[in-house]
């Protein structure tokens, strides 16, 4: 099960080396089960979401439904909703010690270079910063020559590679995306997608989007959560990231799309 | 330099309206002196001037200091500590209604005629606006970053020097924008009281003597410490937070 045949990345530069510094040994399955309100009105009826060791998940629905705000619980960021539940990784550590959140904002820190800001992580927690290793990963995102660039300087593409590093930075084993990828024209997008893929590869990915194309592209495995509740779908056969006519990966892209309209 | 010619402009502009001003009304010269009378004043006395220049120069440049200092080490122990904003917020917004330029005699009195009244009196102009701005700036770090610095498991004095303190330097410079045009008010309120030494005190005494373009002549130099103390805090924002 899972990644299928290796398959060629249609990205615009060199080929990379292998993504991670290091296998995870253990790379966890995460668990989050429980019920969540605002203001005493139910924000989402009981739900059971199993993100899978070393597997990209999707979770799709539509605006509002709580995506994001179960991306926040599993992050351990603060919200605003009551929760009643529980969220586990199967290593028995806890989960938000173990994870890394990109946003939907790239989250750079505008005074920052490219180099400051992948290196971020370790200086917030007053760890040594591994300044050659950072510098790999610039190049992995294809910025090698834009260490020193400051965000204004670069295209949204670009600022999502230097979130993509510095995701890749923090080096654990389980990754939540809030649909980092919305905000970037289709091209870009799709290439942030087979490289965020490539890199992320290995991991255990919860990738919250409202993209039905994005799901059926990347989802090794596909939840949509709406009125209804949680249900899963049984993604494309092929291997991810899936080509953008593969028939396949279109027809789930369709089923989707209805089940959000529903 | 385009910035240089609109400077220039700016002032020919500024010459012109006042010289056409002192021609049409016929205003006689203790009452509004024409430019080129001043200026010649102005180089007549510039030994004095430059005297007395120095020392309020030197009233605003400790006083600036300081309360820049003051305020920005104000505004972090108030973002740190919750307990610190709570009994001294109230305390500084009650002191910013006393009037502050009331007391300038009171300061006269404790600290002396000298160098310190002044630039204590600067220090109290600046103050609060420095503390204010930069407060607000630290209190309003963009949720994105601090969500950040929260999944990564930030120190919170971490967070405070790498996130909120940089993100705030564009409303602390406001803030310094600010104290640079009132700091020399300050210094000269601070003389008006009580000096023997300082641009306020020429003011005064070439007002006494009916001096009226010596007069002139020190508030022009008056004028243009506030306008380099502004030209200095906006290159050095220019150097710190970078054009979007």
């Amino acid at each position: 099960m899972g990644y299928g045949a290796p398959r060629e990345v249609s990205v615009a530069f060199q080929p990379q080396p292998p993504a991670m510094d290091h296998q995870h040994p253990s790379t966890p399955h995460v668990s989050f089960a429980g019920a969540a309100s605002i203001d005493g009105q139910s924000l989402f009826a009981s739900v059971d979401l199993q993100i899978e060791a070393g597997l990209w998940t999707c979770l799709l629905g539509p605006s509002g439904i709580g995506k994001t705000s179960i991306l926040r619980l599993i992050a351990g960021l603060s919200t605003d909703i009551e929760f009643a539940g529980q969220v586990s990784a199967s290593d028995g550590r806890p989960v938000h010690t173990i994870t890394t959140y990109m946003g939907q904002q790239d989250q750079l820190l505008s005074w920052a270079s490219v180099m400051s800001n992948v290196t971020i992580g370790s200086r917030l927690r007053g760890e040594p910063v591994d300044d050659g290793r950072c510098r790999q990963l610039i190049g992995r995102v294809g910025l090698a020559a834009r260490e020193n660039a400051k965000p204004y300087q670069l295209s949204g593409g670009q600022r999502q590679r230097v979130a993509l590093a510095r995701t890749l930075a923090e080096n654990q084993p389980v990754v939540l995306l809030d649909e980092p990828f919305s905000a970037l024209d289709v091209r870009t997008r799709s290439q942030m997608q087979d490289l965020a893929f490539e890199l992320l590869a290995g991991r255990t990915v919860l990738h919250v989007t409202h993209d039905p194309l994005e799901a059926a592209r990347l989802g090794q495995r596909i939840y949509v959560l709406n009125e209804h509740g949680l249900k899963t779908v049984t993604p494309p056969k092929s291997g991810a990231p899936r080509d953008v006519d593969d028939r396949a990966m279109l027809a789930v892209q369709g089923g989707l799309h209805r089940a959000l309209m529903r | 330099m385009n910035n240089a010619l609109n400077i220039l402009l700016a002032t020919t502009l500024a010459v012109a309206l006042w010289q056409a001003i002192v021609s049409v009304t016929g205003l006689p010269v203790f009452i509004l002196p024409p430019p080129m009378r001043v200026l010649d004043s102005l180089i007549d006395n510039r030994v004095l001037i430059a005297e007395h220049a120095l020392v309020t120069a030197s009233e605003v440049a400790i006083g600036m200091l300081l309360g820049c200092l003051l305020g920005v080490i104000t505004a972090i122990n108030l973002t740190v500590s919750a307990p610190v904003r709570s009994i001294i917020r109230p305390i500084l917004v009650f002191s910013q209604s006393v009037p502050v330029f009331a007391l300038a005699p009171v300061l006269t009195l404790w600290l002396g005629y000298g160098l310190a009244s002044k630039a204590a009196m600067t220090i109290l102009i600046i103050y609060f606006p420095v503390t204010s701005a930069f407060f607000d700036g630290l209190m309003n770090t963009p949720s994105s970053y601090l969500d950040l610095a929260q999944s990564m498991r930030a120190r919170p004095s971490r967070t405070l020097w790498l996130v909120r303190v940089p993100a705030a330097l564009p409303a602390l410079l406001s803030g310094l924008r600010l104290a640079a045009v009132y700091a020399p008010i300050g210094a000269v309120i601070g003389e008006w009281v009580g000096a023997s030494r300082g641009l306020g005190y020429l003011m005064l005494l070439a007002n006494g003597r009916a001096k009226i373009d010596l007069m002139f002549a020190a508030l022009l130099v008056l004028g243009l410490f506030a306008v380099l103390l502004y030209a200095a805090i906006d290159a050095l924002a220019n150097r710190l937070t970078p054009r979007n």
